[in-house]
């Protein structure tokens, strides 16, 4: 795409770039293995993203297990300190950028287009390659495991100088992995910006566009500021490890705490590159189930891009214990405590949605409801740990776990699987299998629970995070802990029975799945053909926007 | 209806779970769920302003999920609710961003003043320099002539479940931090190879020490007792077992201790004065390896290889011809990787009884002995 079509596409050239691609694929197009290999159909690419990031939830969740198995009671059972250290890094890596990250993108891949009615994404091919970076990246990373010395054992923060000068040798391997997860997750914004930028249907303003494609427009651009930091500060570690230069050696000149400040300047954006798109999915799904426009669009659009803004200058809350200086200290603080004002925001606009809507109980819905209880509770002891003198007593312990785990699991995870069911009939052509989703759904808010709010009790009383073994009044919060994460993991493989039923069958869904859902995705047939919009489609501002309000 | 009935039964499950749970004694002043209140002014400062935000956050909880609820069980669509067809309230979204910045405006108000009481290191009594090492601490006392490791005492076959865990189980030191009543004690934070953190709950005192620079912080004491923390940075491999244990006594006992340590440094010192036999150096050699060195090249010299290289059957601690670099390695360390220079922090006599140990234990049988006064002559002690 040139800029000199940026603004608005013609209804011409959206065309002739569809039909020239589709003939390519057409054409030539390989079968088998080579087929998803080469393919350059967004939906194949979501496809592949989505299925990769369930495989890494599975391995991620395994890892999980094994925490949790050692944790079960006091002493050592299971692993030794050093396994367990490599557990809870690897654990934490893979599902940041293994699963959560290339599940966003996925669903991105496969909705960005059909929500706003492009044919595909904008740069295909490059787009093929996003993908096909994550299998590199990931093996490489697992296969650290396997190493002389084992895989990455200095947490998912990597904090130098235990990263560097006292990391083992397969370190140099998990900075090839990360710079490789980096270029694709940077290629893969590219991309989407582009997308929506240049291939909105013809009428299509910035301001009609649906949540989703909103807050991913903005986490794209979070994605481009901050993940050339984090390739930044992987390559002063390649430097320090083996070229002999001291970022982060202070016995050289350098600061460790150097290392915090741009580790966590990449860090917080990346918290709400993961949540940001989770808001897009529940501010569509909340309103297709209330039967009731979404409440106040224009403020969940200013709200998202003030949280963007404020993730810059809030990272230094990750690091109040390094000996910040009091005045950094305050600012920190205070600049943290407003994120809660557009969050806030947020999710009385969800409530207010509900408010005299007419509501029905579907899966989908299920788990946007859940995910609002909870990242609620998340957001909740996210206020608690930005005060500063309450975060000394909190820092680094299990109250951190529990917080940041209530935010990705029940927030981030749960606005996937409420994604995935909302989506699974244009994806498949069937519903979902009610029953078994519901089943799904309670089973993982019990566990999740279970596992995660001890965690609240074990860190106030105490509890360092990070530990292979702990003093004996931590035990029984612990055995919860444990209990709640099994049935959490286990409860995942009900979705991948849901995910194959519907894909071999099930109750057919018309074009428009959901009564209450609103969005060009219904206008294609269900399941989606591999190519649509091979002319734009003629747009109808929704009831989501305000167009459709100025326009009356 | 059902689905919140279940949820409601499994969230009192959950509650009768805990409020049933047999907790072992209490390693600080923490109810076992809660933050400790902690024996500082300090410490009951931090402790009031958690629980102020909590129910702060509890009453937020209340309102939205009550209204949240309640909307869910007043507009199902299976009792027939229509929906309506507003979408938008100015006055009532501006009503709901200012108010939850006047809330953040009052949790933000005590929390600055605490924070600058804790910053305020000022006329401190008493200073101690806190070195944090994979995995011990070392407390220094400035101007004191006092200064000792305390690692952690916890016997390994507890941990591996071989006999029964004691009450203290990791959070019990072979030597505590001891600090007098009623003094303002003053922490300066550095480590001797990656970031740790020390943290005592009690004291809420939890600042990283982090090498190459220092960190400062304060406590004071009133109330005589132990006070049991851990680190709290993630430090490698055993970062679980380096407890802390400040013990608070009256100022008479704190001057008997501090003159008791000086005289354990010296009768320390006087070792290096005198011939010792093989058996000596053995044992006492088997007690600082189990210490200080089993950790990384483990109990029986095996090592971690590559990073924490063996010690049993390989390597310099058999080689004949390598007695000088052996004992050069444990005096003075080896840069860039954990092992430290023992010969500043330890004994002649214990670098000497450790290096014979290493020499003659597991089979590596080689003969030789390193007495504590060559240990002496190498460092100039």
């Amino acid at each position: 795409m040139t800029p000199e079509t940026t603004q608005s596409v013609s209804q011409h050239s959206v065309s002739d770039v569809a039909s020239g691609h589709d003939a390519h694929a057409h054409g030539h197009a390989p079968t088998g293995l080579m087929r998803w290999l080469l393919t350059t159909n967004h939906k194949e690419i979501g496809t592949l993203y989505m299925l990769f990031s369930l495989l890494m939830l599975f391995i991620g969740g395994t890892m999980a297990l094994v925490i949790r198995a050692e944790l079960f009671q006091p002493g050592l059972q299971y692993v030794q300190p050093e396994f367990f250290n490599q557990m809870t890094t690897m654990h934490g890596l893979i599902m940041v950028f293994g699963a959560i990250m290339p599940a966003f993108v996925g669903l991105a891949n496969w909705m960005i287009p059909l929500q706003v009615g492009a044919p595909d994404m904008a740069l295909p091919r490059l787009n093929n390659f996003s993908f096909w970076l994550l299998p590199v990246a990931f093996t490489t990373l697992l296969a650290t495991l396997f190493m002389e010395g084992g895989g990455p054992n200095f947490g998912w923060t990597f904090y130098a100088p235990l990263s560097t000068t006292y990391a083992p040798p397969s370190t140099n391997f998990f900075i090839l992995s990360i710079h490789l997860a980096g270029i694709s997750s940077i290629l893969g914004a590219i991309n989407i910006i582009a997308t929506i930028l240049n291939l909105r249907t013809p009428g299509m303003r910035l301001m009609d566009m649906s949540l989703f494609v909103w807050t991913w427009l903005i986490t794209a651009f979070l994605l481009i500021a901050v993940m050339p930091v984090l390739a930044g500060v992987v390559t002063m570690m390649l430097l320090d490890i083996n070229f002999g230069t001291s970022f982060f050696d202070a016995a050289g000149g350098g600061d460790p705490v150097l290392f915090q400040h741009l580790f966590w300047f990449f860090g917080h954006p990346e918290v709400y590159i993961m949540i940001l798109p989770a808001f897009g999915i529940v501010s569509l799904i909340v309103p297709a189930f209330a039967r009731k426009r979404l409440f106040g669009y224009a403020s969940m659009v200013y709200a998202t891009a003030s949280i963007a803004i404020l993730s810059f200058v809030v990272w230094a809350h990750h690091m109040f214990t390094v000996g910040l200086p009091l005045t950094a200290e305050l600012f920190f603080m205070y600049s943290t405590m407003l994120i809660a004002v557009p969050t806030g925001v947020k999710v009385f606009n969800w409530i207010a949605t509900l408010f005299r809507g007419s509501i029905s109980f579907e899966t989908p819905m299920l788990f946007s409801l859940g995910f609002i209880v909870m990242f609620t509770i998340g957001g909740l002891s996210g206020v608690m740990l930005a005060i500063v003198p309450a975060d000394f007593q909190y820092h680094d312990t299990y109250f951190v776990v529990a917080h940041f785990h209530y935010v990705l699991v029940p927030g981030a995870l749960f606005a996937i699987m409420a994604a995935a069911y909302y989506w699974m009939p244009k994806w498949t052509g069937h519903y979902a299998n009610e029953t078994l989703g519901k089943w799904h759904f309670w089973l993982s808010v019990i566990g999740v629970n279970l596992t995660f709010f001890p965690m609240h009790f074990s860190g106030l009383a105490g509890m360092p995070r990070r530990i292979p073994d702990y003093a004996l009044q931590f035990a029984d919060f612990n055995m919860l802990s444990s209990i709640g994460g099994f049935l959490f993991g286990f409860s995942q493989l009900i979705f991948v029975w849901v995910v194959i039923k519907a894909v071999r069958g099930g109750v057919k869904a018309p074009a428009k799945a959901w009564e209450g859902a609103e969005g060009l995705e219904w206008a294609v047939p269900s399941p989606a053909p591999l190519h649509t919009f091979d002319t734009p489609p003629e747009f109808v501002p929704e009831r989501d926007s305000p167009s459709r309000h100025s326009d009356h | 209806m059902k689905r919140f009935a279940l949820t409601g039964i499994c969230f009192l499950l959950l509650a009768a779970l805990m409020a049933g749970s047999t907790y072992a004694a209490s390693i600080n002043t923490s109810t076992g769920w809660n933050m400790p209140p902690g024996v500082t002014d300090v410490s009951r400062e931090v402790y009031s302003l958690h629980m102020t935000i909590f129910w702060i956050c509890v009453a937020i909880s209340v309102v939205v999920f009550g209204a949240m609820f309640w909307s869910l069980f007043a507009y199902r669509k299976s009792k027939g609710a229509k929906s309506a067809h507003f979408h938008e309230n100015t006055t009532v979204e501006v009503i709901w961003t200012a108010i939850p910045l006047v809330i953040l405006i009052v949790m933000a108000v005590p929390a600055t003043a605490t924070l600058k009481k804790m910053y305020d290191t000022s006329n401190a009594e008493i200073d101690i320099l806190v070195t944090g090492y994979q995995w011990r601490w070392r407390y220094e006392y400035l101007g004191e002539d006092v200064s000792f490791f305390s690692n952690m005492s916890t016997p390994r076959d507890q941990i591996q479940g071989l006999e029964e865990k004691g009450d203290n189980y990791l959070v019990e030191v072979d030597e505590p931090m001891v600090v007098p009543l009623g003094k303002k004690v003053r922490i300066l934070l550095t480590a001797n190879d990656v970031i740790h953190a020390w943290w005592v709950p009690d004291l809420a005192v939890k600042k990283d020490a982090i090498p190459g620079f220092i960190n400062e912080s304060w406590f004071l004491v009133n109330e005589p007792g132990i006070y049991r923390g851990q680190c709290a940075e993630l430090c490698g491999r055993d970062h679980g077992f380096m407890p802390i244990e400040v013990k608070a006594v009256p100022q008479e006992e704190y001057d008997a201790w501090l003159a008791s340590r000086r005289d354990a440094a010296v009768a320390e010192a006087a070792g290096a004065d005198r011939e010792w036999t093989m058996d000596e150096l053995m044992e006492r050699g088997a007690g600082v390896y189990n210490t200080y060195c089993a950790a990384c090249h483990q109990p029986e010299g095996q090592g971690l290889p590559p990073v924490f290289p063996a010690l049993a059957g390989v390597g310099m601690s058999v080689d004949p011809e390598q007695r000088a670099e052996h004992i050069a390695m444990v005096a003075y360390g080896k840069t860039g990787t954990a092992m430290p220079a023992f010969g500043d922090t330890l004994s002649p006599a214990e670098v000497a009884s450790v290096i014979t140990y290493e020499r003659n234990a597991w089979g590596n049988d080689t003969g030789d002995m390193v007495q504590p006064s060559e240990i002496r002559d190498l460092l100039g002690k």
